[in-house]
Order: structure tokens, then sequence, then C-alpha cells
């Protein structure tokens, strides 16, 4: 068995994320077809079974999300996936999982939009939806991969993170890497962390579920385990009750920020190339990172000081390590299939410490390395 | 052994937010004296809720309780259900909640026959909100977004449950309060999708735009104008014209959703030889 496994095999971006699911314990899933995500579904619903676990095609998606919430109220880790019109769908109920605090993923495969749009082609037009698509201040973990072996492992990172923080995670792939088929060698089992949540360490008596536990989070309690409680996204007190006062408002936003904001060396994962002397560094994620590194080692061939910054977290925005990189760079370059969404961020991040500039399509193709080098050669 | 009442509420979350005169409470009395003469166990009871003043009731009900989004308490319910089959899991929504923007899920709930009992309380029209007409509004009331009267027809909402696949369907309102309890109390014993409609009261945002002084003036047309099922089954359809139904109106035998799905895994673990299923490492 560990010998097939270390061979490596053929696997599809979309069929990672369902192994990296299943690996890490997720055992609810509920979602509503659409492309270019349904494979995760399809094989959700064969895998599940198998280990025990429920996969249910609901009505919409609206309904999908409403759905793991539900189960992870229950005690399973729960698992969603969609693309844009889904997504879309699925804010209102993605706020309730980030007020009331429920564990769940929810995966975006972007496709080419607004709207209906170009459902096979790739964009990555929903970085900012996936900031804040729901409405009010609220946190949010959002991952994005660029490779097959990178979609299995953060899927296993998003849903413990999901449990750890008691925070939706959105997994943000594009198309491009939700469909690329690429030869992976998984971890075996036992080689994985799975992180569960923290359950209650009081009697049900003295249990105040929504007081901060380690790292700032509450510990939970699955509905019946006996820890009768109440759960809303009404503004809501300690004891979970819906409260309207403006200090216990005001209290409660802050520490779902704070749980997030004070465990940032936890959550923030990113990687990077040749940055030491570089005087240009290309800042890219998801498909786009793929031909941005083909772009950046061209340029070292030809001698010039080109450097990769690849944020495998999203958000929250890496903050201190862009900041960092502008202060030594002269430009940073940020391809996207937007039209600058990301780099929007960066630009408020470098302010005067140097120069930011934009690859951006929004024709429904993959951003090709020559695009990317060619403007390497522009700010040099 | 029946309890004190009192023992199923959070009393420290009293005085409650309804208006004088409203139904609400009447409906959560029959509620708990169902649950109370089942002896359900609080601990394995979850009561979820919609969005609106009926829905509210959760956060007083010393239970697992879960107040979601509007329209969306079945579909939240759907995934506990499914999480834990051995759960007690029991819905609270008003009509607008359920029928207009809930209306899908619950046609789907309906359909699955899902061990779920709903418990709708059917005020006719959007109270939290001030007295909008809901797809429950009856043809030629006032409301505020209707103040030359609706003109939509307003549909059965049993009559949807029971062809959309529900297993046992009852209605009652708050001045049958016997018979609403017994019907909850039919509707939870029922393994299947169960719908329970209350007709409730709601004079501030319904009563006193059509006609009807206060909240004991609206029990009073409930009495006047309910018909029992046997005794609506020998009239004829303009007698039974504006006349509420009451009584248990639907009940059939039907695979219900959570057990089917047990068997699904049984099987499919046996064809994959045992059912080993890899530790997960933990921490
Ligand atoms: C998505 C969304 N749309 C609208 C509302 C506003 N809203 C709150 S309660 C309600 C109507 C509730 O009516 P009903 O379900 O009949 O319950 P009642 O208040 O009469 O008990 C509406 C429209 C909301 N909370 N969420
Ligand atoms: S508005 Fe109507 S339904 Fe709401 S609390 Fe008042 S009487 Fe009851």
């Amino acid at each position: 068995m560990s010998n097939v496994l270390e061979m490596g095999r053929l696997m599809q971006g979309n069929e990672a994320v369902a192994e990296g699911a299943l690996a890490a314990g997720v055992r609810f899933f509920a979602g509503y077809p659409i492309t270019p995500s349904t494979e995760i579904a399809e094989i959700m619903s064969n895998k599940l079974p198998q280990v025990g676990g429920k996969f249910i095609q609901m009505e919409d998606e609206i309904a999908s999300i409403a759905a793991i919430i539900g189960a992870s109220l229950a005690g399973l880790k729960s698992l969603t996936a969609t693309s844009g019109p889904g997504f879309s769908l699925m804010q209102e109920n993605l706020g309730f999982a980030a007020m009331a605090e429920v564990p769940c993923v929810i995966v975006n495969v972007q496709r080419s939009g607004p709207s209906t749009g170009m459902p096979t082609a790739p964009a990555q037009g929903d970085v900012m939806q996936s900031r804040w698509g729901t409405h009010g201040d609220h946190p949010v973990i959002v991952l994005s991969p660029s490779s097959v072996r990178e979609a299995y492992d953060l899927a296993v990172k998003s849903v413990n993170l999901a449990e750890e923080y008691r925070v939706p995670v959105i997994l943000l792939l594009d198309e491009v890497v939700g469909h690329l088929r690429e030869k992976v060698v998984l971890p075996a089992q036992e080689q994985i962390d799975v992180l569960n949540r923290q359950g209650p360490e009081t009697p049900p008596e003295s249990f105040i579920p929504y007081t901060s536990g380690a790292k700032g989070v509450p510990p939970m309690a699955n509905f019946g385990d006996g820890y009768r409680h109440h759960v809303t996204g009404l503004a809501h007190d300690e004891t979970g009750a819906p409260n309207n006062s403006p200090v216990v408002a005001e209290e409660l936003i802050h520490r779902l920020h704070n749980k997030i904001s004070d465990n940032l060396a936890d959550i923030i994962i990113d990687d990077s190339r040749f940055l030491d002397d570089a005087e240009i560094i290309v800042l890219a994620y998801g498909s786009t990172a793929r031909s941005a590194r083909h772009a950046v080692k061209e340029a070292r061939r030809q001698g010039l000081k080109a450097g990769l910054y690849r944020p495998l977290t999203l958000w929250p925005f890496p903050e201190q390590k862009v900041l960092e990189i502008a202060k030594k760079a002269k430009t940073i370059i940020v391809p996207e299939m937007n039209m600058g969404q990301y780099r929007l961020e960066v630009e408020r991040v470098v302010g005067k410490h140097c120069q930011v500039k934009g690859v951006n399509r929004v024709h429904g193709e993959l951003i090709k390395p020559g695009e990317i080098y060619d403007t390497i050669l522009e700010v040099v | 052994m029946t309890r004190e009442l009192d023992s199923y509420l959070r009393m420290d979350k009293f005085p409650h937010m309804w208006c004088p005169g409203c139904g609400n409470g009447i409906v959560l009395r029959s509620l708990l004296q169902a649950i109370n003469e089942l002896e359900l166990d609080q601990d394995r009871t979850v009561i979820v809720g919609g969005i609106g003043c009926s829905s509210r009731a959760v956060g007083y009900l010393d239970f697992n309780t879960l107040h979601t989004t509007h329209g969306r308490a079945l579909a939240y319910a759907t995934g506990i259900k499914l999480a834990r089959p051995e759960l007690n899991v029991i819905v609270i929504t008003g009509d607008g909640d359920a029928t207009a923007i809930g209306g899908n899920h619950f046609i789907h709930a309906a359909r699955r026959n899902i061990d779920l009992t709903v418990l709708l309380f059917n005020n006719n029209i959007y109270g939290m909100t001030g007295g909008q007409y809901s797809p429950l509004t009856p043809a030629n009331s006032k409301a505020t977004t209707a103040p030359y009267g609706t003109i939509e027809p307003s549909f059965d909402i049993s009559e949807l449950a029971r062809s959309a696949g529900a297993s046992y369907v009852g209605r009652g309102t708050t001045y049958h309060t016997g018979l609403l309890k017994g019907l909850i109390k039919s509707g939870i014993e029922n393994k299947g999708f169960s719908l329970v409609e209350a007709v409730a009261a709601c004079p501030t945002a319904f009563g006193r735009r059509n006609k009807m002084k206060g909240g004991a003036d609206m029990i009073m047309w409930q009495k006047e104008n309910a018909v029992n099922i046997k005794k609506a089954a020998q009239m004829s359809p303009e007698e039974l014209e504006g006349k509420i139904v009451v009584g248990e109106l639907h009940k059939q035998e039907a695979p219900e959703y959570t057990a089917m799905y047990d068997n699904l895994i049984a099987r499919v673990m046996q064809q994959a030889g045992g059912g080993s299923v890899t530790p997960l490492k933990g921490n």
C-alpha cells in the first residue's frame, strides 16, 4: 500500500481537495452541482459512506452551507464545494458561521464571472468576495493552492484551521488548479496532523459557551453532548443569548477578529524564491503563481534580480511579510486573473516603499509566463 | 412523571419579547406540554428556529437551541439530523419563514421524509417586520404592503406538505390547545417529516388592520371558524369556504431518510470489506 503511494499517482486538483478533506476527518458534505467544482461532490458522494460519513445533495447552495453548519454543530467536520454563482448564494450563512463560530470549510473553485460568466473558464475574480462577501465586519481565513499536492495539503490545513479557530475557512481554487492533473505522492495518514475542536473542560453546569479559551477561541460543545446552550446569528453575550448592548456587541466583534489577528504566525502560510537580493518581486497566488515561477526563473537565467513571493494564505493578508519585501524591492508585480483585486491590498500595505504593477487578464484564459516576463523586462 | 413546564424554560431570559395578546406563547405551551408528556430528554433534543417573532421562541427554551437565518431552519436541521439521527429535532418557524423565503427547503425536507417535526406558527402575516403580507395571508386582507387588500391567493401549507411527501400533517389553533398538544405529540412520535400548523393570533400586525380588536377576539374567531376534519368530510367546498380545517389531516407510513441512509452506509461498508477505517491521528 505505502509503495503505491510513494510511486505517486495521477490526480486532479479537485480530487486532491476531497482526499485531503477526508484525511483531515471530514465526515459530512452537503453541496449542489456546479462547474468547475462538481468532481468534489461526486468524489465525496462515493467515499463518505465508505468511511461511515454522509453526503447529501441539497436543493441549492444556501441549503448546502446551512446543512454543513448544522452538521458541524452536531459534531461532524463538514465541507461544501461550489463556484461563483453558488458562492454568492452562500454568503448570508457564511456570515452566520463567522458570527456563531461554527467550524466549516467552503471550497470555491473560481470560474469566470460576473454572473454565469464563462462557466468552464478560469478566473481569480472572487478574491475580494471571499474576504468581504458576507455583510458586516467579520473574520475569515482564505487559503489558495497552486498545485495538486498543495490542494491536498491546504484542504487538510483548512479543516484544521476551521476546527482550531471555530471559523469558516474558504479554500479558494481557480479552475486551472481544480482541473489540473499532476502526479502526486500523498503522505500516509499517520503523517498527517489532524486537529480537532477543543471541547469544554468544565462540567455542563458551569459551561459558558462563548468565553475565550486557548488562543482566544471558546471551547465548543456539540449538540447532544449534554451541554445545552443557545446558538444564534444575533449579537450575543458570553452565554450565547441575544444582546443589543453596544458594549457587548463591540466586545464580541473585536473578539471574533482578535482570535485571528493574534495568531497570524499560525495561520499565514507562504512561500518565497530568490528573495534575498531581489529587486523585482512577483507576488502571485493560485495558478498564476505557476506562470510567475517560470517567468522569475527565466529572468534569473538572464541575470536579472527577480524573486517570487507566493502567499498561500490570502486572508488574513500577510502584511508584515509584504512590507518587509517592499522595503528591499524596487517593484512588486502582481499578476492576477482579475482587474487587480489583490494588487489593491498590496498597494495599501506597500505605500511609498516601492512601485506596484499589475498584470491583469479577464478573458478567461490563464496568464502565460511570457506576459509576466515581459512585465519584468519593462520595469527593470 | 410529568414536570413543571417552567423547568423547560430558560427563566433568566424572561420577560419575553412578544406583544400582549400574541398567540405565540399559547403555541409554545402546547409544545412544552407535548415534550413533557413524551418525556423527551432535553440533552438529546435540538430545537431550531428561523427568523421571525415565532422563531425567537427557541431562545427561551432550555434545550440545544439554534436560531438560524430567515427561511433556512429546515436546511440547518437537516444537517443536524443527518449528523446525529438519534437526536429529536424540532423546528419552529413562521408562515413567512417557512413558506416564502424557506418554501424550497420546506418542499425538499418533506420530500425526503427526514425525521424532523415542524411546528409552524401561522399568524397569516410577517409579524416581526411589522405586518407585510405572507403567502398565507388570506386574499383581500390588509397588510402594510397591501394597503388596498391583497390580490394574491394564499396557499394551503398543509396540503403542500402532504403532496411533497410529509408523512404526518396536522393543524390546530390557539383556541383548541388540547388538540394542538396532541398533534405535536403525534408529530414528534412520527418517524418522518411532520408538519403541525398552529393557527395563532398576531393582533399587532394582522388583527388591528383586519377588523379584529385584540388577541381574545382573534381566538374567538378561531373557535367560530375551525371545523374538525371529520365534520369537514361531510361538508361541501362552498360550506368550507373561509373555514379552517383542524385535526390530523394526513398520516402515512413511509421510509424515513436517515434510517435509509444508515442502511446505505451499512451496505457500502459491507461491500468495501468490513468497513475498516484508517484511524485519524488526532491531538
Ligand atoms: C434574508 C432576510 N430577509 C428579510 C429579513 C427580514 N425579516 C425578519 S422576520 C421577517 C418575517 C417573519 O415573518 P414570519 O415568518 O411570518 O414570522 P412572524 O414574525 O410572523 O412570527 C422578515 C421578512 C431577514 N431577517 N432576512
Ligand atoms: S408582532 Fe404579532 S407575532 Fe410578533 S410578537 Fe407582536 S403579536 Fe406576536
